[in-house]
């Protein structure tokens, strides 16, 4: 399991690093979403990767064997506020591709 | 002890506001004030030991809020409210009513507090704290008629030259206290074999004197204090006399024990001294405003000290403390005197006043003895220091050739300081009567504005002819607080007989004004400055550097490694987190562990094996493709979520289901606004862009094996009894709820989540502010290519009108979604009623719900939905922030901390038993403040295909005035 989420870490990893050195605005938008996907997966994979334990108390269950319910507190208001920042970054986007004309992310066309 | 620096304080904050006359008085009675309480001071004192107060401040750094007052501190503190007391009274008269009085007396009780501060504070730290506030204070007062440029100028020299030197003082104590292993000034003071003996006493040394050198105006440092002669007068008598300047040379005598007596403290200070003495005296002769001779002549006087000081002899170090307070006695006067000479004349220039003595005697005999003073005349207070430094000079210390040209470089600068003096009296107040002055017919000032002056002229003449009677006791307590059991014999007698000493004096005396009378008439035609230094000033030098360094050297560093484009300088972040990554690894090792195989679920793998594709195809059609791009992202996130559900976080897996669904469509509707493909320019790749990718794309791969990696071996390791133990095991009996996540959220964690919801909502409001302006790029004004083939398919049709294609589009699926909507809305309130309990809680209910509300908006348009729902997100936001701050803010009519939750078990009609935590009411602010976010980033972005049509008709209608 745990060899199968690290290599999906890192191909994600490598789309979304790839994609923010790109020079259009879009093509960052995407890469920082995948990034988040990247980043959230590890540090949900911190906590340790177990199957159908989910962090939520029943009676009967003892406590150590379920998952590890931090990280996910970190990766829920991770997401929320990865989706504020993608709604932001959105809108600076569109608001300097009116502006500019271009989408470049300097706001001018390649240097060629 | 705290009173005098607190009082002065505290009134400077209180002036601003109040009357015009009231300052001077309010300034006057504080001073005065303070010159008491520190006089009442003396029977502590005099008894040999200091008087200490002591409050802690961090104390796990050293540093304590420590005050000590001992003898030298003692005499300090009584020039610095003496003579401040009289230059407010003074300034009472000088300060013009046009002037803004209360600032200028604000300004000038509050450097007294911080010139106080530093002679009585006991912790080094703390004295550089004050010696920083005395540079600041220093330049608002330079900068009083901060609307002329001489005063701007002069004011940000000075704070260049001594906030450069306080830094340094600053690194300079650091090291001492590094050495010592204490900040506390009596711990330095008592150890100074320690220091002179350690490996960094030169760096120290040489830290600690820049800054006292800068302070004092030591030469290469002196060219501040004459342009800081652009301040008003009484603000150059206290600065210059008794205050800024001797803060310089009062460090060098307060650090005499801990650091001096090296060769390194010789012959640095030493040849300060020696050159500042020599090239000051011969500066003054050649000054034409009268300010400005005094200033160099000051620069002179502090050099004298500093050369005693360098000495190293106890006994040259008695002279110096004693020079300290004459020179600030006589200086002051001069220096009011002279401010006198402008404010009755409008003029300083020495080549156009003469003759002043039939217009003010008084004030004409006050100068002359004063100026007697400073050329060292006996009979005054000036001599008998003077007699003591050519006594010293001629003593060998350390045998070297600045040793040994000290004598005769102290008669000449004696004579020199003679010719000055001489210069002074004679121009200003002997001759014809001046011509052409600026005011007609000057006559005495005021009686109180006189006062000063004769009190100081007073102190002259009576430490000049009893020394042994008057200041005798102050001294030796001064100089005994210094130096300790180093104390030596001295006498303070004016008469010692016919010895080496008195004849320089003589010398000093006949030469300097055989000199003033050969170079009489030259003086009173020549230009301002000294002959041949005329041309070389420090000024110019200094505005040089500072133009080369702050601006061209900035420019460069700007050019070569500062870049406006966004794309390197992420290359730069990406490439330092890669390397940020690396080295803790390179540095501690990577510690190898068999490669265990756990085994693979195929179908987790195939689940991968797809979102490795979905991945790598998104990065590829990012560029032309978007919507593919997007909906492969898509596709990524569901898997993740999927992921999240097959690895125990079902809280997680909702959550990230209903942001890939907010996302996805806020995306959508950005997509309309970017710009089309413009064909045929990429078809040829230039070499430099060929490289410019590959190299991206070796650092892409580079980070995504490095965090396979680094994620493999966290995710293999064993989980150490973290801190999820604590919550698993308190969740329900202190939170109150079975699901752990939702707890630490609204619980254990609440404050964080306060914190990630103000976000949320700044976010939400910034987008709509930057959208309230947005107007898009004019290839993005007309409308979407598919509304213009479904607009024209309706104008082909002749039963057909315009818009009902549009408006039938997708019939089925929006009826459908119609009818969702309150199922929606319960789905809603079941995820947030059930949240403490099970997978749920205020987050993704709040998304669902603005889920439920963008469907209408889908379904039937923005116009549709808006008709008949009004969501004010505006209003959700602020009724979630406030009901989440309520419920925390309530927890302390409880007397517990903010967002101490409560619960305990209800009893509903028809429903049955309901836990009722107060962390529910909180969970419903998150809810509440979630929803009205996304909606209001949603809305916002929905509304601007309604606003272009209107933007659109402006345009037409200015294309058809045109």
């Amino acid at each position: 399991m745990e060899i199968i989420l690290s290599i999906a870490i890192g191909v994600m990893t490598s789309c979304g690093v790839w994609l923010i050195l790109r020079p259009r605005t879009y093509q960052v938008i995407i890469g920082l979403s995948l990034l988040s996907y990247a980043v959230n997966l590890f540090i949900f994979g911190v906590g340790g990767v177990k199957t159908n334990v989910p962090p939520i108390l029943t009676d009967g269950v003892s406590t150590s064997s379920l998952a590890d319910p931090v990280p996910q507190a970190l990766v829920l208001t991770a997401i929320v506020i990865g989706f504020a920042t993608t709604a932001l970054f959105l809108v600076v986007l569109l608001a300097s591709r009116g502006l500019t004309g271009t989408d470049h992310v300097d706001g001018r066309s390649d240097p060629k | 002890m705290l009173l005098p620096f607190v009082g002065s304080l505290a009134s400077a904050f209180l002036l601003n506001t109040s009357s015009r006359v009231l300052p001077s008085w309010i300034a006057g009675a504080t001073a005065l004030l303070s010159l008491l309480i520190v006089v009442a001071a003396y029977p502590a004192v005099s008894a040999g030991d200091a008087l200490r107060f002591h409050v802690e401040w961090i104390p796990q750094l050293g540093l304590d809020f420590k005050l000590r007052m001992d003898g030298f501190a003692w005499m300090f503190a009584v020039l610095i409210t003496g003579i401040g007391f009289l230059v407010v009274v003074y300034a009472r008269y000088y300060i013009s009513e046009e002037d803004p009085v209360p600032r200028f007396f604000s300004f000038l009780l509050a450097f007294m507090g911080a010139m106080l501060g530093i002679v009585i504070s006991g912790n080094v730290i703390l004295l550089s704290v004050f010696w920083e506030l005395t540079s600041i204070f220093s330049f608002l007062l330079i900068s009083y008629w901060h609307n002329t440029a001489a005063a701007r100028d002069g004011a940000r020299m000075a704070l260049t030259i001594t906030g450069i030197g306080g830094f340094c003082l600053l690194i300079g104590v650091l090291l001492i206290g590094n050495i010592v292993g204490s900040y506390d000034l009596d711990k330095i003071l008592a150890s100074g074999d320690v220091i002179r003996g350690h490996a960094l006493y030169t760096p120290a040394l040489v830290f600690v004197l820049l800054g006292a050198l800068t302070k004092s105006a030591q030469f290469p440092f002196h060219f501040w204090l004459p342009n800081a002669m652009a301040a008003p007068t009484p603000v150059s008598a206290f600065l210059h006399s008794a205050t800024m300047v001797k803060a310089g040379v009062f460090l060098l005598a307060r650090f005499w024990p801990a650091l001096a007596g090296t060769y390194e403290w010789f012959w640095i200070v030493g040849a300060c001294g020696i050159i500042t003495l020599l090239l000051g005296a011969y500066f003054a002769m050649f000054q034409q405003d009268l300010k400005g001779l005094l200033a160099y002549s000051t620069i002179s006087h502090l050099g004298l000290i500093t050369t005693l000081l360098s000495l190293g002899s106890p006994l040259a170090t008695v002279a110096a403390i004693f020079h300290m307070l004459n020179h600030a006695t006589f200086k002051a006067s001069l220096f009011m005197a002279a401010g006198i000479i402008d404010h009755e004349t409008g003029t300083r220039d020495m080549r156009r006043l003469s003759g002043l003595f039939r217009y003010m005697p008084i004030t004409a005999t006050l100068a002359m003895v004063a100026s007697a003073a400073m050329a060292g005349v006996p009979l005054l207070n000036g001599f008998l220091s003077k007699e003591m430094f050519f006594a010293e000079a001629v003593e060998t210390h350390a045998d070297s050739i600045l040793d040994r040209i000290l004598p005769y470089v102290a008669t000449l600068a004696g004579a020199f300081s003679v010719a000055y003096s001489l210069r002074f009296i004679h121009m200003v107040f002997f001759g014809p009567p001046p011509t052409k002055l600026p005011k007609e017919t000057p006559h005495e000032p005021p009686h109180w504005m006189r006062f000063p002056i004769e009190l100081l002229v007073v102190i002259c003449l009576i430490v000049g002819i009893a020394p042994a009677m008057s200041v005798g006791p102050f001294l030796h307590t001064a100089v005994s607080s210094v130096l300790g059991a180093q104390t030596p014999e001295y006498s303070l007698a004016v008469w010692h007989g016919f010895n080496v000493p008195l004849m320089m004096s003589i010398t000093a005396l006949l030469g300097g004004a055989a000199l003033y009378w050969v170079l009489r008439d030259y003086l009173q035609r020549c230009d301002d400055g000294p002959p041949i230094f005329r041309r070389l000033r420090g000024q110019r030098i200094f505005e040089r550097i500072l133009v080369e360094v702050s601006w061209r050297w900035a420019r460069m560093a700007e050019k070569r490694i500062g870049t406006r484009n966004l794309q390197p300088q992420m290359r730069w972040v990406v490439a330092t987190g890669f390397f940020a990554g690396l080295l803790p690894l390179y540095l501690s090792g990577f510690e190898t562990r068999p490669f265990a195989f756990t085994g693979v679920d195929t179908a987790f793998a195939a689940l991968w094996a797809l979102g490795v594709c979905l991945a790598l195809g998104t990065a590829w059609l990012a560029k032309y493709h978007r919507l593919a791009a997007l909906v492969m992202l898509g596709g990524v996130g569901l898997i993740v979520c999927t992921t999240f559900v097959w690895l125990s976080a079902p809280d997680l897996a909702i959550t990230q289901l209903l942001v890939e669904i907010v996302t996805t469509v806020l995306i959508l509707l950005g997509l309309r606004w970017l710009p089309k493909r413009s064909e045929g320019i990429d078809d040829t790749i230039t070499l430099r862009a060929r490289f410019r990718r590959f190299r991206d794309l070796a650092l892409a791969v580079a980070c995504g094996i490095g965090m396979t990696f680094i994620s493999y071996a966290v995710m293999t390791m064993p989980v150490p009894d973290a801190i999820a133990n604590y919550f698993l095991d308190n969740a329900y009996s202190e939170g109150g709820g079975r699901n752990v996540v939702n707890v630490i959220l609204v619980d254990f964690r609440g404050f964080d989540t306060l914190g990630e919801i103000t976000v949320l909502g700044v976010v939400a409001l910034t987008v709509y502010a930057l959208l309230r302006r947005f107007r898009p790029a004019d290839d993005s004004m007309g409308m979407p290519e598919q509304q213009q083939i479904q607009n024209r398919f309706d104008e082909e049709r002749p039963e057909r009108s315009a818009g009902d294609t549009v408006r039938d589009y997708l019939l089925v699926p929006s009826v459908i979604m119609q009818w969702l909507f309150p199922i929606i809305v319960t789905f809603a309130v079941y995820i947030f009623l059930r949240g403490h309990d099970l997978p749920g809680g205020g987050f993704s209910a709040g998304l669902t719900l603005s889920i439920a509300f963008l469907l209408q908006y889908l379904a039937g348009g923005t116009r549709w939905a808006e008709d008949r729902i009004r969501i004010l997100p505006l209003r959700w936001m602020g009724a979630g922030m406030l009901t989440a701050t309520v419920t925390g803010i309530g927890a302390w009519f409880f007397g517990y901390p903010f967002l101490t939750s409560h619960f305990q078990y209800v009893e509903l009609p028809l429903i049955g038993k309901m836990p009722a935590a107060s962390a529910l009411l909180f969970d419903l602010g998150v809810f509440s403040l979630v929803v009205g976010s996304t909606v209001l980033i949603l809305v916002a972005l929905a509304h601007q295909s309604i606003r272009i049509n209107r933007l659109r008709t402006i345009e037409s209608d200015k294309a058809k005035e045109a």
